[in-house]
């Protein structure tokens, strides 16, 4: 049996097309993708997210403990500030990628996929440090207000000064009247908001700003126009993109893994991936020749298996059919010629500069 | 949900087959492209190619999703809508009229009396629920 945000009832009232998704029932749309991507680009949309994970690390020690299970530095942002990171095994490999939230340094929080919660959780228990993780994922909501338009509609719902939170800060207040994490990240390459609230507060969180972001154009948003939203800005999808046998380094993620931080799981095996030399590399491309690329398709080189696509799609705002993949180091360079392999049709494709999506 | 057009035939696989002398014209129905959602690309067959009904004869593809599409009938294909190669979207906002796919010579023309009606085609989208 599928789980249910408390937001179920309001996405059949929109008339939410509902899917599967690692067990929940989410909105996959609510009128179109392709409208939804758009309005999220020019105005803005808001996503539920509340099948999303949290973790939480309290007490003397909570830094310490959270920091050597990830490849990002705690140690290195201040209170009020998080980190995208790397939370790996010991081959290097990615058990998730997750934001970290740091309260101050007794008190760590840490947002994980919702297809890894259970997974994320037991591994987070067996390698932390003196202080253990809780699990927190049923005492939180979370909505995602994204666009051009979401920090004025926030804004007018809020009393603190939103234009004193940076990207990847956040900081404690009430939204509509709910207490919140109002934290200033996202996964659309829109500036916005992701609203972390109490279960119980969700559906009138949700209504509230979407009154309040009427006249702004806000309207809802599904998982279909969140996945090509990312895809245009090559953020990495757990499952498609990254997962337990591909590190940061081979995802183009270095910029996670933090050197001079001391010691975390998968540290070694990154040093020897990095003293050997990369083998693969997760790629952007654009089709030269028609069709789509899509999770799972060959990518061929030469009429030979050089690796695979793991996410693609029509992009809404590059208007380009774009993919994701990993290919050997030597055909990662920029333009360089793979194919596609679609449905037994091979069809030419250029590596790319990435992201795919920049702001005219 | 959006009517059904009496004077055409459909399948089971939600294709559509409007008859006009010797050839019929070939799309997908209201309920087809209302389920794939934003249609972003049409593999079209090629003019003089041969299908069989009730085989694969192209493909159309959503924001999502990948769909076969199935001859309603057998023939060879004399016109294809290559509009729909910079306008795919045509098929969701007029599938029985600009959205068109492609045009069939029917070699069997006695096909399209084992296709549905109007009325059993929408009884069948109602049933599936």
């Amino acid at each position: 049996m599928a789980r249910r945000t408390p937001l179920y009832d309001a996405h059949r009232a929109l008339g939410a097309r509902m899917v599967d998704f690692a067990g929940w029932e989410m909105p996959v749309q609510y009128t179109s993708v392709i409208a939804e991507h758009e309005t999220v680009r020019h105005a803005a949309g808001m996503f539920d997210v509340s099948h999303m994970g949290e973790v939480e690390f309290r007490g003397a020690g909570a830094l310490a403990s959270a920091n050597q299970l990830i490849t990002n530095d705690l140690g290195r942002i201040a209170d009020g500030q998080a980190v995208y990171a790397g939370l790996l095994n010991e081959s290097g490999g990615f058990v998730d990628d997750v934001v970290a939230y740091r309260f101050s340094p007794e008190h760590i929080f840490i947002c994980v996929n919702a297809s890894n919660r259970a997974k994320d959780f037991a591994w987070m228990q067996g390698h932390a440090g003196a202080v253990k993780p809780v699990d927190r994922g049923d005492d939180w909501a979370q909505l995602a207000v994204q666009g051009p338009r979401a920090s004025a509609i926030v804004q007018r719902l809020t009393p603190l000064a939103l234009e004193t939170i940076k990207t990847y800060h956040f900081a404690l207040g009430t939204v509509a009247g709910v207490a919140c994490i109002v934290s200033r990240t996202g996964y659309t390459g829109e500036d916005g908001f992701e609203l972390y609230c109490p279960p119980d507060r969700a559906v009138a969180l949700w209504n509230a700003l979407l009154e309040a972001g009427a006249k702004d154009g806000l309207r809802p948003a599904g998982l279909g126009a969140r996945d090509s939203l990312r895809t245009e800005m090559k953020y990495a999808l757990y499952g498609n993109d990254i997962d337990d046998s591909h590190s940061p380094l081979e995802a183009g993620l270095g910029w996670i893994v933090k050197w001079d931080k001391g010691d975390f799981v998968g540290r070694a095996a990154l040093e020897r991936q990095k003293q050997a030399g990369l083998g693969r590399k997760l790629v952007g491309f654009e089709m030269r020749e028609p069709g789509i690329p899509r999770h799972g398709y060959p990518l061929l080189s030469g009429g030979r298996w050089v690796g695979e696509v793991t996410s693609g799609t029509m992009g809404p705002s590059v208007k380009k059919a774009i993919g994701i993949g990993y290919v050997p180091t030597e055909l990662a360079r920029e333009g360089t010629t793979v194919e596609v392999d679609i449905r037994g049709r091979p069809a030419k494709a250029e590596v790319v500069k990435t992201p795919f999506w920049r702001k005219p | 949900m959006a009517d059904n057009p009496k004077d055409l035939r459909y399948t089971k696989e939600h294709e559509w087959a409007r008859r006009s002398g010797a050839t019929v014209v070939v799309g997908i129905t209201a309920h087809a492209q209302e389920a794939l959602g934003d249609v972003v690309y049409v593999d079209l067959p090629k003019v003089g190619a041969a299908v069989t009904a009730g085989a694969s004869f192209g493909t159309v593809e959503s924001t999502k999703a990948v769909s076969e599409l199935y001859a309603p009938v057998s023939g060879k294909v004399v016109k294809v809508n290559q509009t729909l190669a910079d306008q795919p979207q045509l098929i969701n906002q007029d599938p029985y009229g600009k959205g068109w796919i492609c045009e069939v010579e029917l070699s069997q023309p006695s096909e399209l009396d084992a296709l549905m009606d109007a009325g059993a085609y929408t009884q069948l989208v109602a049933a599936a629920g």
